[in-house]
């Protein structure tokens, strides 16, 4: 009945926990400087002469490598450090209402993050004549994957009541989630294994799942695939967290 | 009100709390006494629902807390130990939070938020944030977010802890007033607290319940009718406890 109010108190008070430090404003910045230097540096956006964002789209696994650990690991690590854990969970709210709560929260403010970069979107308009329908498929498949990332790092945050730990555990399993799929990694895996095994490898890895988003394409495979990821994350989260309280 | 029966909490061979059992009325304010590591806190967390019992009942207004948590909780008050809050918050928003994860809405929200306020004195240090504060401040924080939805069960882990004296006494005054029509269950470790507060004591050792009574009939059981002898009596101190 009242789950909703009380995931949406939960989500007010992680988004404003974010905006009351400088946190969220030196996060947004660096989130923005590092696209724009990944989108227009690395990705030679100019020098490509296409009406595309693939140069923007493209380096978004690595750049969320780093950021999204960075936004999750304290989700749950702080709570258990603070105690205020104790305090939570002793509400009148159950421990889903509690994870879900909080991913929300931490996934509407990496939206938000995403969303200004729209100048990227307007200096393509203005330079050419892209097909923004690829450029909304991009942002979904961005989207989802800031999401897959996050709700890893909502569960290495669980783990430990230190920040550090989480964050390096979370950006090694998210890492793994990019290699797996990786084209430097699956070529050096298909000259010892069979390309079947190399198959089913790749399709753990957000890279694979990614590319259909870039191209433009919305594949119901890839969306379940997302899906999947951050339910399970976040159903181990739950896990974590009973275990824990069990002693 | 609360009723406890056998509760057993066991963290790996270690039983923490072994088998105890007690039942607190509306009207009653238990006071919980015990050295540390006595199991005090842990049995307030079980009968809070943040921990579950390895076995055992709790039920809470006649709600069971292991198998219909949440009617349970949303009966029950909780300062726990520390009086943890979030660094980050303000006292004014962070009460805002804990009455909106009570179901207080709108104008009763207000008025909820008023009224632990003025309880518990934070008009000055109402739009700091939490991490600013000083103990006794953080501690009524945490006493005015227990109080915030007028519960029916209070549940305090030393709820007077880092006060200064004259806190100390309101606070064992509010307990006391508050008493007269909840069930209150409080730990301390000081003795002169619950012969000023509580109606009935139990004294907690190594998990056990080794004391169950008023603080009068405790007292006569000490040929000077001290409280602190009966304690000291029947607990083993710390540097005995080692196994």
């Amino acid at each position: 009945m009242n789950s909703w109010t009380n995931i949406k108190a939960i989500v007010k008070r992680e988004l404003g926990g974010y905006f009351a430090s400088p946190i969220a404003y030196v996060f947004l910045v660096i989130f923005l400087l590092l696209a724009g230097f990944f989108t227009f540096t690395v990705g030679s956006f100019f020098e490509r002469g296409e009406a595309s964002l693939v140069s923007f789209f493209t380096w978004h696994p690595w750049l969320y490598l780093f950021l999204v650990p960075a936004v999750g690991m304290r989700l749950w690590s702080e709570e258990r450090r603070l105690g205020t854990m104790e305090l939570l969970l002793t509400m009148p709210v159950t421990t889903w209402q509690a994870i879900v709560g909080k991913f929300a929260a931490s996934w509407l403010f990496l939206a938000l993050a995403l969303a200004l970069t729209f100048p990227v979107v307007v200096t393509v308009n203005w330079l050419g004549d892209p097909d923004n329908g690829v450029i909304v498929a991009g942002y979904v498949g961005s989207i989802l994957l800031a999401g897959a990332y996050l709700a890893v790092a909502s569960m290495t945050s669980a783990m430990t009541r230190n920040q550090v730990i989480s964050f390096i555990l979370s950006v090694l399993i998210c890492l793994f989630l990019i290699l797996a799929g990786y084209e430097p990694v699956t070529g050096l895996l298909s000259r010892v294994a069979s390309p079947r095994v190399v198959e089913v490898i790749a399709a753990f890895s957000v890279m694979t799942h990614f590319e259909g988003f870039q191209r433009g394409v919305l594949d119901t495979r890839d969306i379940v695939f997302f899906a999947s990821v951050i339910g399970f994350a976040l159903f181990t989260t739950g896990v974590i967290i009973r275990n824990q309280r069990a002693g | 009100m609360i009723k406890v029966e056998n509760l057993v909490k066991a963290f790996g061979p270690k039983l923490a709390v072994n088998d105890i059992s007690f039942t607190v009325e509306r009207g009653e304010v238990l006071g919980f006494l015990g050295p540390n590591g006595a199991g005090k806190s842990t049995t307030m967390r079980m009968i809070t629902g943040f921990i579950p019992p390895t076995s055992g009942r709790i039920t809470v207004g006649g709600h069971d807390m292991l198998e219909d948590p949440l009617p349970a909780k949303r009966l029950i008050g909780y300062l726990p130990e520390n009086a943890p809050g979030y660094a980050d918050m303000t006292v004014h928003g962070f009460l805002n939070f804990a009455a909106e994860l009570r179901g207080l809405q709108g104008e009763a929200r207000k008025q909820a938020v008023g009224r632990a306020v003025e309880q518990c004195f934070l008009q000055n240090v109402l739009y700091q944030t939490i991490d600013t504060l000083s103990k006794g401040y953080k501690h009524r924080t945490g006493l005015a977010q227990s109080l915030i939805h007028d519960p029916e069960v209070l549940i305090m882990d030393e709820p007077t802890d880092g006060l200064d004296p004259n806190q100390k006494h309101e606070v064992r005054g509010l307990i006391k007033h508050m008493g007269e029509n909840k069930a209150i269950i409080f730990s301390t470790h000081i003795l002169e607290e619950v012969e000023a507060a509580c109606t009935r004591v139990i004294i907690i050792d190594r998990g056990r319940i080794v004391a169950n009574g008023t603080p009068a009939e405790l007292k006569a059981r000490s040929p000077e009718g001290r409280l602190e002898d009966v304690f000291r009596a029947i607990t083993l101190p710390d540097t005995v406890k080692g196994h």
